[in-house]
């Protein structure tokens, strides 16, 4: 079986090939054919792997295949070999078998596009890259992958490279996930200085004996890390490039942005649990990181006017509640709100496409209105993917997971309190933006005529998603309510078990105030917004400051402009002539000077030169009789 | 004093009146005859200390220099035949095309 595993990432990075060699020369059918069907083949390939996986679980909870050694220098032997195991496991599923769904939705979204063939190149490059990040053995070939991502990420934010904002959103995006990075990377040299080894296994079973819990290296690195993922996550303070970057095609923003890229941070912690569990403070800031930025980001979306924009920040939000679970500790909630939120988000976001291009590439959702009796495969689907997103209970999967993460912010060890009513408050607000969403978009007058009716082939991967949407979250109940645990059973092969205080409190309470939370803000979004009451809320003056606030994201953008860009352009000005380029100056304009003066020895006058020679020979015979 | 050191007085006195020939002179070819001149000095010094140490090496020498003379001069004068033709002049002082 484990000879299976080179065939996941292959087949995207065959698709890549062939279609950036050839790709010109293609029809679009066979683009299309050769885009979507390497990733088919790929979450074929991985269903396959999965069921067999379940049936006969591997050695030690994992395949592994050794394909070559990439490269040896010194003591580090850094091997190109893939890994699976149940976390693993979970992360391919999602991003072959999404990624399949998107591609084939994408085959009919992208068909009028002249770059038919560079989109889906570009795609295929990111799947393989995601693939080659969560299947790597070692955190080398993981950082490969990391960086294939961030550079297909831009590629596709800026894949209408005509209009310059695009362009810039996609820098935007490149330059602040590369300060992440940069961290990520530091945190491997040193893991390597103080381990000697950047092999996965190796390093999570040594470092319990190398590193002193809570000491002062373990921290740095695990920070380093945390900020490699937080850039990636786009979570607070660098989660101002996500929005931006809904500029690119709508099945990017829902591969790339929402289901699997954004969620590659989650996995690098997830994955690196054993060096996290030895630093009590970088699981206090994750959680502490987290609970902000669910908080921030699903106010910003409340604001929001753009489909799209208000799907990313609450794409932000619900990243942040990932990371409040793995910063309480709660592995395996966290992994299982990655697994639901990467089919609804991807949902939400195909289906926004849907009505995008509907509504002839029209973004704002004061405009649109009234879609539930003219679109209604979108409004069932869309309903399904926001009732996930706000977490109806006990009907839709993000229910499930986000009642485990709210339950684990008061009751596992690293939760208190104030957690938790962070998160409960991002719980209500997320209701209340859900909300406002579906009533502004299908509800109220038509404001904007159907342009044409969506394609089936893009209808499908909605119904499928909405489907997984409603019903993933069964297979993972609450303990007081029915003890069905299939996930975290899986999970917790590989990631440790949630340790729960002392006496913890009734789940039964817990359940029924977040239930009663998410209902009532279902009940004020209606109130707020159903009917013309909407509009009129959304125009009142008084609340203007306030709805500018939460509308630039918390004029975090204006922020760093004044506190990096505009200095930084301030010490440009300054050192226009370039300081250090003095000196290099002063030397050529040496040589320039010292080459006037010999040069009038250059005189063109034989005598002179003849004079020259007998000094020469005069000196050098002075010289042989005086020494 | 004895012959040889006569003879050497003698090619340094010649050496020392080509070598002012080549740098007062401002015709090319009175240059070159200097500088044949020249040439004849140091052939005399090899002839005398060949005669000195009654070897035939300075004879041998002088053979070379003569022959070498020959090609010399022939060169010298073709190149000065095409600077006649495309100068129209003579001297060397407006001869200073090489200057930087």
């Amino acid at each position: 079986m484990n000879q299976l595993l080179a065939y996941i990432p292959a087949f995207p990075l065959l698709g890549f090939i062939l279609l950036s060699l050839f790709g010109r020369k293609l029809t679009n059918p066979v683009i299309a054919i050769i885009g979507a069907g390497t990733v088919c083949l790929a979450a074929i390939t991985t269903i396959v792997l999965g069921v067999s996986f379940l049936q006969t679980p591997p050695q030690g909870g994992a395949w592994q295949q050794l394909l070559w050694s990439w490269f040896r220098v010194g003591t580090l032997s850094v091997d190109l070999s893939l890994r699976i195991d149940a976390l693993t496991l979970i992360f391919i599923f999602i991003i072959t078998f999404v990624g399949a769904l998107i591609h084939i939705y994408s085959t009919f979204f992208m068909r009028h596009d002249a770059d038919y063939a560079r989109f889906f190149a570009s795609m295929n490059l990111f799947v393989c890259s995601m693939l080659l990040l969560v299947m790597a053995d070692n955190l080398v070939l993981l950082y490969l992958g990391w960086e294939g991502v961030g550079l297909c990420s831009y590629l596709l934010i800026g894949f209408w490279y005509d209009v310059p904002s695009n362009c810039r959103a996609a820098n935007k995006a490149f330059l602040i996930t590369r300060i992440g990075d940069t961290a990520l990377l530091i945190g491997l040299f040193l893991l390597f200085k103080e381990l000697g080894s950047l092999n996965m296994g190796t390093i999570l079973q040594q470092a319990p004996k190398h590193f002193v819990s809570g000491g002062a290296s373990i921290t740095l690195i695990t920070i380093l890390l945390m900020v490699g993922g937080m850039g990636k996550s786009a979570q607070l303070p660098l989660q101002t490039w996500l929005p931006d970057a809904m500029a690119g095609p709508s099945p990017v923003s829902a591969l790339i942005h929402a289901a699997t890229m954004v969620t590659a941070g989650v996995y690098l912690i997830a994955r690196m649990n054993g060096l996290f569990q030895l630093s009590p403070v970088t699981m206090a800031i994750v959680a502490i990181v987290g609970a902000i930025t669910l908080f921030v980001a699903g106010c910003s979306a409340l604001a929001q006017t753009d489909i799209k924009r208000i799907l990313a920040y609450s794409t932000i939000s619900q990243i942040g509640y990932m990371f409040l679970a793995l910063g309480v500790g709660a592995w395996s909630a966290a992994i299982f709100h990655f697994f639901t939120h990467a089919f609804f988000k991807a949902l939400l976001f195909l289906a926004a496409g849907v009505i995008i291009e509907a509504l002839h590439h029209e973004h704002n959702i004061f405009m649109m209105g009234g879609l539930r009796k003219r679109m209604p495969e979108v409004f069932l689907t869309f309903l399904a993917g926001a009732a996930a997103l706000s977490a109806l209970p006990l009907v839709s999967a993000g229910f499930y997971s986000k009642d485990a993460i709210l339950w684990y912010s008061w009751s596992a060890a690293g939760g208190n309190p104030v957690l938790w009513l962070m998160a409960l408050a991002g719980a209500f607000i997320t209701a209340l933006y859900s909300t406002r969403l579906m009533l502004v978009v299908f509800w109220g007058d038509m404001r904007s005529p159907v342009h044409e009716q969506p394609d089936k082939g893009m209808i499908i991967p909605l119904i499928v998603l909405a489907f997984f949407s409603v019903t993933a979250g069964f297979i993972e109940w609450p303990h007081n309510l029915f003890h069905l645990t299939l996930f975290s059973d899986q999970v917790q092969q590989v990631l440790p078990q949630t340790v729960m205080k002392e006496n913890e409190p009734s789940e039964w309470l817990f359940q029924g105030i977040a239930a009663l939370v998410t209902l009532s803000g279902v009940y004020l979004g209606y109130v707020l917004y159903y009917g013309k009451s909407g509009v009129r809320w959304q125009q009142s003056p008084g609340l203007s400051a306030t709805r500018d606030f939460l509308f630039s994201g918390w004029k975090f953008d204006q922020l760093y402009n004044y506190v990096f860009v505009k200095p930084y352009l301030f010490l440009t000005r300054i050192n226009k002539g370039d300081v250090i380029d003095k000196l290099y100056n002063a030397i050529a304009q040496g040589s320039m000077r010292l080459n006037s003066w010999f040069s009038v020895s250059q005189n063109g006058s034989l005598r002179m030169y003849i004079v020259g020679v007998l000094a020469g020979i005069l000196f050098i015979i002075t010289l042989q009789l005086l020494l | 004093m004895n012959s040889a050191q006569m003879v050497l007085m003698v090619a340094a006195v010649l050496f020392a009146l080509g070598l002012v020939g080549v740098l007062t002179r401002k015709n090319v070819i009175f240059m070159l005859i200097s500088v044949e001149i020249m040439l004849n000095a140091a052939g005399m010094a090899f002839v005398a200390a060949g005669a000195k140490w009654q070897q035939p090496d300075g004879q041998i020498m002088f053979l070379f220099i003569l022959a070498m003379a020959a090609a010399e001069v022939s060169v010298g004068l073709a190149l000065v035949l095409q600077i006649y033709h495309q100068h129209k002049t003579m001297d060397v002082d407006r001869l200073r095309e090489l200057r930087d």
